[in-house]
């Protein structure tokens, strides 16, 4: 009556095709690291390791041209900073706010309306960051000498960051007020019970009760704001400039890379090569907020499943 | 070792256990089918059931006849499920489970290495106990064993034949397109039952199939089971005593047993005998403590 | 706090507690807290409203400088640095739509297929599946300059070696969007309850039947949404296409293999974005509607596909 196992060998094809799709990720990542290890390998039997690391002139055009990464590096963290600056007040008021006051209809709607900010693409962000935010509001708004002054430069960090920090609300926004919605109410009603007002309530009980998830959005929202390449390309420059000054025009990590590899370089060329030294950074970088982040998000998911 | 020897082993290794645990003498149960002369379906001969190393049910020793209405009955965790998912290999879905000792399906031994656990359960189907339509239409629901069977000829036939064997053609045959969400409780489950008949098995198994029901509609499905073992066998788990001794001709009474710390617990077949004199009758005074509903 | 005696401080501070919340009931609340209170509120609906402003302002100022160049020309003419009175976006809009279709044909079969194999088959104790869940959300949060990078190194030169054609760019923001669909996959096999695989098996159906026959479809809308906006994503990306040689000038319609280059629409957007003359800021921001407009409506379509298909349990 029980017929004996048939080996079955079409479903253990298809487990291996799946199973192949799954490992194709690995290989993505194995890939990524391999095209950037050869050629930052090649870069730095030229160029010296602790001047790339650890120098401040970035000028690869000049003669004898000069690799200090810092300078890049330095835009790149320029722009972030104000990005930050920005965003972090706007996206956790924006957090608790939902989260807090809002009432569900109110949530329903702006919720999706922030999420639109994420989607709006970079390159029109970065249009928006240089021909309105940077003439019409820092170019007006900016006190005089101040720093340097604003006026009449193309091209400004603060205006990067601005853009940058638009695009990272909702990031920041959106995690944060999943954190804080996963806060069980009963320790709302508890606080509220002993008399706290909403405000006590929302920064005593459940700000710190989430605050793994709202550090988590942070550290990735780093990660996008130092990834990020349209944005700083059209509106904070091509200048590499070791400052964090908001009022100068700098060159970003990711903004070198996609100067460079669209321009008239040949294969092979120390140009060529500083493309993936530099992506080694970056990646480097990323990947190091990312685990981070990626680990938090898990404890406050943790805590409260 | 012959019968005789293993049971006079498992004796003396019983004998030392029992100063230190509650006993329990499965020995006296085993193959107990006196009185019946139906064919055997299942026969269990020391089946224990592992989780992960740890056991949940020990030493059951059974037969299950053909065409009976067989309950399982017994206090929460003596691990009637446990059992009755052994029978259609679907603890085999749990990765840290473990069947040991001898479970035969018509004399063959149904954990056997040979033995297409798809193939079982094509014979053996299941009915749960919060009913689990498919979210497609009322036929799609019930044709859905016999396409991937391959018996697509005459699928209008098969799903009539088998929704009628349900008791449940008359209220939905004018609307077998709608989907099976729109269902009662009491119908989803009839639904259920169908598509299990659809595959044309021969044994039934159900687990608490009414528990998630209301009185009317397990009432309904209640008088379906005596007409459904007319063709199948049916082994059923109820935590409803009234409905074990309404609708089935044999009942099994597990209960659980703790060992000497009290940290481990496991079920154990206590009594297994014709309905009435279970509930009537019982030789074992747990088995009388709990139908007369003094524990459990 | 645990045992008898913790109660009696619990209990005086939940009657003082209950005196406070009486007594602010009854009486009026402190001048000062409402003050606070008040600010606090107001800070924060100042935040949501200074981030919706700057979307209002991008997409009003998007508008208002781009309008002047709408035309039925901007999607039948070719790109124009002499004329841009008559430039168009015309190849941008035709390479766009080639790249998306090779990102879809690449990410939908490879994309379920890692998340059927993540959610149903693989063992989750064993390492190695640790390892792919782990490589997945990270690639989700490379920057997308560094998948141009792996592009360049493996797709279009390297291993693979196509050349700077569209299907390399194609293939490359198929890689950078598959983790999206990866995940969102994943989400919408594992939100199919347990009870319909069991009572799939239970009738005698392979795994592989049930997961056709039952999980599957059941997931798809879900899946569908994940895949739209993995879509839109890879729409709108730049920075990668500029590394595996989506060219600025192209005049004629790319094709997925042609050998004379290729571009797409915020490629070409951000090629009249760096021109300081006004008409071409105009051409860039009227490509910026045109974007925004596709975009909108695929992410409508996602939204409206999820609520009028997902399956209730």
């Amino acid at each position: 009556m029980l017929q004996s196992q048939k080996p079955r060998y079409g479903e253990k094809v298809i487990q291996g095709l799946l199973a192949a799709c799954g490992i194709l990720s690995v290989l993505t990542t194995t890939a990524i690291v391999i095209s950037l290890i050869g050629p930052t390998i090649g870069f730095f039997e030229i160029v010296p390791v602790d001047e790339f690391l650890f120098g401040t002139d970035w000028t690869p055009q000049f003669e004898p041209p000069s690799f200090g990464v810092l300078a890049i590096v330095a835009g790149t963290l320029n722009v972030a900073l104000w990005a930050m600056l920005f965003a972090i007040p706007m996206g956790l008021g924006a957090a608790v706010y939902l989260s807090e006051y809002a009432s569900p209809r109110v949530r329903k709607t702006v919720k999706p309306v922030l999420e639109i900010l994420a989607g709006i693409p970079t390159v029109a962000i970065g249009f928006f960051a240089a021909s309105f935010i940077l003439p019409e509001i820092i170019q007006p708004l900016w006190p005089g000498e101040f720093l340097g002054g604003a006026v009449g430069k193309p091209f400004l960090a603060l205006a990067g960051g601005l853009g940058v920090g638009l695009m990272i609300v909702p990031i920041i926004a959106s995690i944060s007020e999943d954190a804080m919605s996963a806060v069980p109410n009963g320790l709302r009603e508890g606080a509220y019970a002993m008399g706290a007002t909403k405000m006590k309530v929302a920064t005593r009980v459940v700000f710190p009760a989430a605050l793994s998830g709202i550090v988590a959005s942070i550290v990735l929202a780093i990660s996008r704001a130092v990834g990020e390449t349209m944005i700083v390309l059209l509106a904070a420059g091509s200048t590499p400039n070791f400052t964090l000054n908001p009022v100068e025009p700098i060159q970003a990590m990711t903004a070198y890379i996609g100067v460079t590899a669209t321009g008239d370089i040949s294969t092979g060329s120390l140009d060529y090569k500083s493309v993936f030294s530099v992506g080694t950074v970056l990646f480097v970088m990323t990947l190091a907020m990312n685990m981070v982040s990626i680990r938090l998000v898990r404890k406050y998911r943790e805590v409260y499943e | 070792m012959t019968q005789d020897e293993s049971r006079t082993g498992r004796e003396t290794r019983e004998a030392a256990a029992e100063r230190a645990a509650i006993a329990v003498r499965p020995d006296e149960f085993q193959h107990r089918s006196a009185g019946s002369s139906k064919e055997k379906v299942f026969e269990l001969k020391g089946v224990d059931v592992l989780y992960g190393g740890v056991a949940a049910v020990k030493g059951i020793s059974m037969d299950i006849h053909r065409k009976d209405v067989t309950a399982l009955i017994g206090p929460s965790g003596c691990g009637k499920s446990t059992l009755l998912r052994c029978l259609n290999r679907m603890n085999d879905l749990i990765p840290s489970a473990e069947v040991q000792g001898e479970l035969l399906y018509h004399g063959e031994d149904l954990y056997g290495p040979q033995v297409d656990p798809v193939q079982v359960r094509k014979l053996i189907g299941m009915v749960f106990q919060k009913p689990n339509p498919f979210p497609k239409s009322i036929y799609d629901n019930v044709a859905f064993g016999p396409r991937i069977l391959g018996r697509k000829d005459n699928l209008d036939a098969t799903v009539e034949n088998a929704l009628r064997g349900a008791a449940l053609w008359d209220e939905v045959k004018d609307r077998l397109d709608d989907n099976a969400f729109g269902l009662s409780g009491g119908q989803q489950q009839r639904l259920c039952i169908a598509r299990c008949i659809a595959v044309e098995p021969d044994t039934i198994l159900m687990d608490e199939p009414c528990s998630a029901l209301d009185p009317i509609s397990t009432g309904k499905i209640e008088d379906l089971m005596i007409e459904l073992k007319e063709e199948f066998s049916i082994v059923i788990v109820t935590h409803n005593m009234q409905q074990a001794a309404r609708v089935s001709d044999r009942t099994a009474f597990l209960m659980v047993e703790l060992d000497a710390d009290e940290d481990n617990r496991w079920g154990r077949l206590v009594e297994y005998d014709e309905t009435e004199k279970v509930f009537t009758n019982p030789s074992d005074p747990r088995t009388e403590d709990y139908v007369s509903g003094k524990v459990g | 706090m645990t045992g008898p005696g913790a109660t009696a401080p619990r209990n005086r501070l939940a009657v003082a507690g209950a005196r406070a919340t009486t007594v602010a009931m009854l009486r009026n609340q402190p001048r000062r807290d409402v003050i606070l209170n008040t600010l606090f509120a107001g800070m924060l609906l100042l935040a949501i409203l200074i981030a919706l402003a700057g979307l209002v302002a991008l997409l009003v100022q998007a508008f208002v400088k781009g309008a002047p160049a709408l035309s039925t020309d901007l999607f039948t003419n070719p790109p124009s640095t002499a004329f841009p009175e008559k430039a168009g976006f015309r190849p941008a809009i035709i390479g766009s739509l080639e790249l998306i279709a090779g990102v879809i044909l690449f990410v939908v079969p490879v994309g379920i297929g890692a998340a059927i194999y993540l959610e149903e088959y693989a063992d989750k104790s064993k390492w190695w599946n640790r390892v792919i869940e782990v490589n997945i959300q990270n690639l989700a949060a490379v920057p997308s300059i560094i998948y141009g990078i792996l592009g360049l190194a493996f797709i279009v030169r390297g291993p693979l070696d196509l050349g700077f054609i569209l299907a390399a760019g194609s293939l490359t923001l198929a890689l950078l969007v598959l983790p999206m669909v990866i995940i969102a996959a994943r989400e919408a096999i594992r939100a199919v309850p347990d009870s319909i695989r069991q009572g799939s098996l239970a009738l005698g159906a392979t795994k592989w039947q049930t997961i056709r026959s039952q999980v599957l479809p059941a997931s798809i809308p879900g899946i569908a949404t994940g895949v739209i906006l993995a879509v839109s994503r890879a729409l709108g990306e730049t920075a990668p296409l500029l590394l595996v040689g989506a060219t600025v000038f192209v005049t004629f319609d790319p094709t997925p293999f042609g050998s004379d280059g290729y571009s797409a629409m915020p490629v070409q957007i951000f090629n009249y974005a760096v021109r300081p003359q006004e008409e071409f800021q105009t051409l860039a921001a009227a490509g910026i509607i045109v974007m925004l407009v596709v975009l909108l409506a695929m992410n409508s379509f996602a939204i409206w596909l999820r609520n009028r298909y997902e399956q209730r349990w």
